[in-house]
């Protein structure tokens, strides 16, 4: 049976980059603030399958063509780089160093390398999450 | 004004309540979607009540997140009682 649903896919054409810019922002802020790359990459996945639920599988397919499973190994890559960093300026295995910067457009910022190990958190995430859904999501 | 505050507490608590009771008896299933929708906008006020009486403004993105899963879960929800499947396979079909 088919239905028309246009008014869940005309929200969802809006709501979605809502959602991202929300994981985007919460995924920066995780270091002062609630927030992180967890969540963050459980935000982006919703907003994935929030895709998912208005249009079909097929199409979520062909505009976002990526491998999960490789994303997932990435972001495990980038988070134990990061660790293991630490072993060449000789500090134990997961310090973690920063710095002030006085960046152009947002003026004097803390930059931190646990924000490079955040990115390999979220990575995995989106990629573990992604994978079970489109698992479960696949009946034939 | 901290009066009004803490009686607007207790009334939505009282409506959380009654939610919680439609969860757990409603007849069908579309009354346990409707009542836990309603559940996540109580949840998301009774979030907003406690950071204006606590005066603290760390609870507003978690107000947003919530308001965020609570309609997608009841966007899915509302497709599997329309269609019985969540995940279309393709649309044009």
């Amino acid at each position: 049976m088919r239905t028309n649903d246009v008014m869940l896919q005309t929200a969802t054409k809006v709501v979605t980059f809502i959602i991202l810019m929300f994981a985007v922002h919460i995924f920066f802020a995780g270091h002062y603030t609630p927030g992180g790359g967890f969540v963050g990459g459980l935000l982006t996945t919703s907003a994935i399958v929030l895709l998912m639920l208005a249009f079909d599988v097929k199409t979520v397919k062909k505009i976002l063509p990526i491998n999960y499973v490789i994303m997932t190994a990435v972001g495990l890559l980038i988070a134990i780089a990061t660790a293991a960093a630490s072993i060449i300026f000789d500090v134990p295995f997961f310090t973690h160093a920063y710095d002030y910067f006085d960046l152009p457009l947002f003026g004097k910022t803390s930059l931190h390398s646990a924000m490079l190990f955040d990115a390999g958190v979220y990575l995995v995430v989106v990629g573990v999450t992604m994978t079970i859904i489109q698992t479960i999501g696949e009946d034939e | 004004m901290m009066a009004f505050y803490w009686i607007s507490l207790m009334l939505v608590s009282c409506a959380f309540a009654g939610l919680l009771f439609r969860l757990v008896k409603g007849p069908t299933v579309a009354d346990r979607v409707v009542a836990l929708d309603a559940i996540g906008i109580s949840l998301v006020s009774i979030i907003a009540l406690l950071s204006l009486i606590m005066g603290t403004a760390f609870f507003l993105e978690i107000i947003l997140l919530l308001s965020i899963l609570s309609f997608i879960g009841t966007a899915a929800f509302a497709k599997f009682i329309e269609r019985g499947e969540i995940f279309d396979r393709d649309h044009n079909r």
